[in-house]
């Protein structure tokens, strides 16, 4: 595992990028809603809160196409989900077992 | 008991520090040295848990600590579990509490204790004459151990004797970013210096089985490893369940794949020397992976219903600290060994800190690298054995839990030499 070091080109320094294959971003720290970032040159507005530690898709990614994170697949993407969107439970599943979530975990601003 | 021992804090408890700039250990029987000389109190089933718990209530904070194990009925695997945990090199006496109709074996385990050099006591309820009469005689016997244990004197130790475990308990998206990989940093480094460094939950290395084989120091140990995750992703899958909490998702986790390949990292980059079970001491320096899902068919249930279940396994294979990783914030520590508490989430380390040791969000927000707070990490534990307290040891935590499983014996390719 690298350091953080790694600088994704043209992006909010908001945004972490581990492995240089990733197709997702995490946030480092939590982004409101109705912020602009720019993602990979791209500038995007941020459609609801990203609290930290969640993800955000650096590239258009196709439905059935893995998510790839730490350089590795992490799960299939359930529908096409463009540049800047956060990529969660609602739009990627795994390719092992389902993931089990309390609704109460689905509130506004808990990034799914 | 004095009123010193009822009313005491952790402060009463000797400190090494000042005595001394080396690690110090109390030297056992069998060569181990304990960085703890704590005064175990165990319970042999459920009936005799109240007892076991008002026995040691008077020296909570002075390093007397309940395990035990709730079953009336046979299992070696939890027989086990309490010989290697009531001879663990932290151990320094021990009092057993049995009601009296149970099926453990207390006089074996007594014998083994005994055999170990420690002072040990059974107390039998029904013989004794009910709580009120084995309480007194519990306490007389506990005060007087820690009495003679406060005395003991220590040795010098070596980093190179230390066993370490690492669990992450509480994980959100941060824990496999700074937490994880900064736990498996000190990890690499003990390694390094010759001791022994063990992870565990195949559970979650599900997605990430065929990287870690590689890492194995024989082909065959590296076909046992994947064997042990495909027998963990069989048992979750029968069970409907894996090991994933909703606090994961609500945390940025999407799938077990993302969370394994985060847990994953606290392993470090070294190389695997083996595989164990729970009990195992590993016989030398290096890395070992820990398979805590039990053999054979389903039938008891989830491998470990929480993280205090896996601890206390990391425990019972000689662990002398355990490394804890949480990003949502867990504030549990643990029974015999110090449980450092390293904080992967920056937000959660400002809401939580009196229960965090180290703050590895600096990681996140750019203010310390990997490298630093794995070595941060590394000195924080070489400290542990120097006197120094964690902060679950402070607040007294000492939670435990062991359940029914069974396990068949690890084959010879299991530590290839």
């Amino acid at each position: 595992m690298p350091d953080l070091a790694i600088a994704a080109s043209a992006t909010d320094s908001r945004l972490l990028l581990l492995f240089e294959d990733d197709n997702v971003l995490v946030a480092r720290m939590r982004i409101r809603a109705g912020e602009c970032l720019l993602v990979a040159g791209t500038e995007v507005m941020l459609a609801a809160d990203l609290p930290l530690g969640h993800k955000l898709a650096r590239r258009p990614i196709a439905a059935g196409e893995k998510i790839v994170k730490y350089g590795a697949p992490i799960g299939t993407a359930t529908e096409a989900i463009a540049i800047g969107t956060p990529v969660h439970v609602h739009n990627v599943k795994s390719d092992y077992t389902p993931t089990y979530h309390l609704m109460d975990a689905d509130k506004p601003g808990a990034g799914a | 008991m004095s009123m010193a021992v009822a009313t005491g804090t952790a402060a009463s408890v000797p400190s090494r520090v000042a005595q001394t700039e080396t690690m110090r250990g109390w030297l056992r029987s069998d060569g181990r040295k304990g960085i703890r000389n704590t005064v175990v109190v165990a319970y042999l089933v459920e009936c005799a848990h109240h007892v076991a718990r008002e026995i040691a209530i008077p020296f909570r904070e002075h390093d007397v600590h309940v395990i035990g194990f709730p079953g009336c009925y046979p299992n070696p695997y939890a027989e086990r579990m309490m010989q290697r945990l009531c001879t663990h090199p932290n151990v320094g006496a021990v009092l057993l509490i049995s009601l009296g109709c149970e099926s453990f074996n207390k006089y074996a385990l007594e014998k083994k204790v005994r055999d170990s050099g420690r002072p040990v006591k059974t107390i039998v309820i029904q013989a004794a004459g009910g709580t009120r009469k084995s309480m007194a005689e519990g306490r007389a016997f506990v005060a007087e151990q820690r009495a003679a244990l406060d005395e003991a004197p220590t040795v010098e130790m070596d980093p190179s004797e230390l066993i370490i475990g690492t669990v992450c308990g509480g994980s959100d998206g941060t824990s496999g970013i700074s937490g994880n990989p900064a736990a498996g940093r000190a990890f690499d480094q003990f390694v390094e210096e010759g001791a022994a460094c063990i992870f565990e939950e195949t559970g979650e290395l599900i997605g990430c089985e065929h990287i870690m084989a590689a890492r194995a120091v024989t082909p065959e140990l590296g076909a046992i490893l994947e064997a042990s995750v495909a027998k963990a992703a069989r048992y979750y899958a029968t069970l409907g369940y894996g090991s994933f909490a909703a606090g994961n998702a609500e945390g940025g986790l999407t799938t077990i794949e993302e969370k394994s390949m985060g847990a994953y990292a606290k392993s470090g980059a070294s190389p695997i020397s083996g595989l164990i079970k729970p009990g195992d001491v590993p016989p030398h320096g290096g890395l070992y992976l820990l398979d805590v899902v039990p053999d054979g068919e389903v039938r008891f249930g989830f491998p470990n219903i929480n993280d205090n279940a896996e601890i206390a396994e990391l425990i019972a294979c000689g662990s002398h600290a355990v490394l804890f990783v949480t990003g949502r914030g867990s504030v549990v520590g643990s029974a015999i060994s110090p449980v450092v508490k390293i904080c992967a989430n920056p937000e959660t380390y400002r809401r939580m800190e009196d229960d965090m040791d180290v703050d590895a969000g600096r990681i996140i927000e750019g203010r310390a690298s990997l490298d630093e707070v794995g070595r941060e990490i590394h000195d924080l534990v070489v400290d542990l054995a120097r006197g120094k307290r964690t902060k679950s040891e402070e607040l007294a935590h000492q939670e435990f839990v062991l359940g029914y499983k069974s396990f068949e014996p690890i084959g010879p390719a299991c530590l290839p030499v």
